[in-house]
């Protein structure tokens, strides 16, 4: 069935295919840089209002579906490519068209000291990330979901990776793309084995099958947790975590855009796709709650000993994507599916603002910055409407899917989980305003104000002189920040107003939030803002002392709870030894077959040649010997 | 005598021939040897021609005896050459074709 909304996402879609595939054809316009930006940027625009339309011409629950047979074989379709449009997915598609339409804007004055050629390289890529992105959002079956999903994979490789030339980017790409590699594997045998139980790709059919009863229920839960591993992976959640930290390499936009708004949202944006079949398995829900809320934790208390700010934004992304996962693994997905909307558009919002602050400021690091709010007064505002966006106070637009999510954990039964996130929410707002104190207030920036934090030295060395005043950002980087920052306003107010009731999502199973839990949430948060105050700005509180109150624990947190470590162990241990195992296997086992089988024809032709003395009589003898043999052999057979 | 003792001379006669090509160390004697074998050829297509009545056999003969003397002359020139070149006609020394 052909409807208006699928017809406007397919645009959307196609429109960034558009923009890449122009970019990376025309190679002229791709080098020229900024005319490259132009167009790509005006694609994106187009994209958004396409996706908006598409959000607005879907109506109620209904679901359109466009597909194309794609893969046949014996008669029948293996695989299809197309659309699925329903509520969730238009939703997420005008996030994800929004975001990158934003970013794209916003790179222009975030690397406007780009070399043109680079520049133009950059806009491919995001085009075609946003492609990507796009086709994992509306796939109507998982063969789709899958291709995009490596793609969009691919895509941050080559972001991470854009300033390929600095070490650090070059490996952090790489680690990412192997970390989430890791977890793609399980994903693509959980799609394969669901296959095989079901005998289709395609969602929607998939799901008439559970509701009907006919999908047998044993075995499902190996599948259902081979597809979590793919979403452990690219939602960073724990132990897979590792490498979003330090995708924080790339330019800040991508960071804004895949690593915090969209791509490692396809996670959580699975899990919520595939709810049906995860209800299924209450056993791995049980997992995914516990594994988020322990990963919302752990990174929570990494955010809070960082002083790269976008490695606090990024810890602080991984514990928000904890929460979602948390409220999947209640069993309330639309919960989390809220929180993902709205962390979208207030986490990017907070990593433009910390771009917009690193691009003046020519520094990552919190030791820096200070005093910023009187250079930087538009800056700080937006700034600040993101911090309590993500703090969950009222008024702002994380505060009622946080709600959302404490509620849903709580009515889910899952006391343990709701435990370890309320402490989250303290420990969020606690290190989301130290930065906002650190960087904005308090004394005046430079390295006159280093070492406020006292106790582990950080290299000053940052050869860029600190003559240059910073000021607010261009409007091109100015005008995405204020929209994201009205948007996440708007939602809170909206939210207030309208009540919780979700404008998306067909008929989940509603909870009551008890309600005590609001009033407790917000103490939470306020309880953070106030030690934050307290120990950053008043310094009533030593910074010192209070790390020292939290010795091992911070001493384990700068060391990021040596799980790089372990990784590092497990592959220069356990997997370099095992692939010096297996090259040892195929040198001295495999090759040596060969080699012995070489060598002994080798001898033995060495040894043949002997007979061939070169004296021709050996020669007549031989013959009149085969000869006799040859008369014998005729006259007895 | 019958066809049977012609034949059985002319084996007799190739086998001292071959047995002279294969253990003769000079390369005449090889050539003596081959001499021999051609000739037992020769006894057998007369003795055939003779008892068959027909004269093909022995024309061929004259042929053959023409080849062989060319034959002759056309070895013991290179084992001449080869002397020269060599300086020895020991067929155990001429291992040029040796692998």
């Amino acid at each position: 069935m052909m409807t208006s909304d699928g017809m406007f996402a397919l645009a959307a879609v196609l429109l960034h295919a558009l923009a890449f595939l122009v970019l990376a054809i025309v190679f002229p316009l791709r080098r020229m840089g900024r005319p490259a930006a132009y167009f790509s940027v005006l694609c994106a625009v187009g994209s958004l209002a396409a996706a908006l339309l598409a959000w607005q011409a879907h109506a109620g629950e209904t679901v359109s579906r466009l597909v194309w047979t794609w893969l046949p074989s014996g008669g029948q379709t293996l695989a299809t490519v197309g659309v699925l449009a329903d509520a969730e997915s238009t939703a997420m598609l005008t996030l994800v068209a929004l975001v990158a339409c934003l970013v794209q804007v916003y790179s222009i004055g975030y690397l406007s000291e780009e070399p043109a050629p680079s520049l133009g390289r950059y806009y491919a890529y995001q085009s075609l990330f946003a492609f990507s992105m796009m086709g994992v959002v509306i796939a109507p079956n998982l063969v789709q979901l899958f291709i995009c999903w490596e793609l969009v994979g691919l895509c941050s490789y080559l972001l991470i990776g854009y300033w390929y030339y600095k070490p650090e980017a070059a490996r952090a790409a790489v680690k990412a793309f192997w970390t989430t590699k890791l977890g793609d594997t399980g994903f693509l045998i959980g799609i394969v084995l669901l296959w095989r139980l079901s005998g289709t790709f395609d969602l929607t059919e998939m799901r008439v099958l559970v509701d009907s009863g006919a999908l047998p229920v044993a075995g499902l839960s190996i599948i259902t947790f081979c597809i979590y591993l793919g979403a452990v992976g690219k939602s960073a959640q724990f132990p897979l975590h590792v490498w979003l930290p330090d995708a924080m390499e790339g330019p800040t936009p991508v960071s804004a855009l895949i690593h915090a708004a969209t791509m490692v949202t396809a996670g959580v944006y699975l899990l919520l796709r595939l709810e049906w079949l995860f209800a299924l398995t209450p056993g791995v829900l049980l997992i995914v709650a516990w594994i988020g809320a322990f990963t919302a934790l752990l990174a929570a208390v990494l955010a809070c000993v960082q002083d790269d700010i976008k490695r606090v934004l990024a810890y602080s992304t991984v514990s928000q994507l904890g929460y979602m996962m948390t409220a999947i693994g209640a069993g309330f997905a639309t919960a989390g599916f809220f929180h993902l909307l709205t962390h979208g558009v207030f986490k990017a919002l907070l990593f433009l603002g910390a771009g917009a602050v690193i691009h003046a400021v020519h520094s990552n690091d919190l030791q820096h910055m200070g005093g910023l709010a009187r250079r930087m007064p538009q800056t700080t505002i937006v700034f600040l409407v993101g911090t309590l966006s993500l703090a969950g106070i009222p008024l702002f637009g994380g505060f009622l899917s946080k709600e959302e999510i404490l509620g849903a954990v709580w009515a889910g039964g899952l006391v343990g989980p709701f435990a370890l996130l309320m402490l989250v929410a303290f420990l969020t707002a606690f290190y989301m305003f130290r930065v906002v104190f650190l960087a904005f207030f308090g004394a005046s920036w430079g390295p006159a104000s280093a070492g406020s934090e006292g106790d582990h030295s950080h290299d000053a060395g940052d050869s860029r002189d600190h003559r240059h005043v910073p000021h607010d950002p261009p409007i091109s980087m100015a005008l995405p920040l204020w929209i994201l920052a009205l948007l996440s306003v708007a939602i809170g107010l909206y939210f207030l107003i309208a009540g919780p009731a979700l404008p998306f999502g067909p008929g989940e199973p509603e909870f009551e939030a008890p309600g005590w839990l609001m009033p407790s949430a917000v103490a939470v948060a306020a309880a953070g803002i106030l030690l934050a105050w307290l120990t950053y700005q008043q310094r009533t509180i030593d910074a010192a002392s209070l790390a020292a109150a939290f010795g091992p624990i911070r001493d384990a947190a700068l060391r990021k709870f040596w799980i790089d470590d372990l990784f590092e162990a497990l592959y220069g241990r356990v997997l370099l030894a095992f692939s010096r195992l297996i090259g040892w296997i195929d040198r001295y086992i495999v090759d040596g077959v060969v080699n012995v089988a070489s060598a002994w024809t080798l001898t033995s032709g060495d040894d043949l040649r002997t007979m061939q003395s070169g004296r021709a009589q050996d020669y007549v003898y031989g013959v009149a010997v085969g000869l006799v043999v040859l008369l014998l052999w005729v006259r007895l057979s | 005598m019958g066809l049977q003792a012609y034949l059985t001379l002319a084996a007799v006669v190739f086998c001292i021939g071959l047995f002279g090509v294969v253990t003769r160390r000079n390369t005449i004697g090889i050539l003596l040897g081959i001499e021999l074998m051609l000739n037992s050829v020769n006894i057998n297509l007369v003795a055939f021609a003779r008892f068959s009545g027909d004269v093909t056999g022995m024309i061929f003969t004259v042929f053959t005896i023409c080849i062989t003397v060319v034959e002759a002359a056309l070895g013991l020139a290179i084992v001449i050459l080869l002397f020269r070149i060599r300086r020895t006609v020991m067929a155990d020394h001429l291992d040029l074709l040796k692998g």
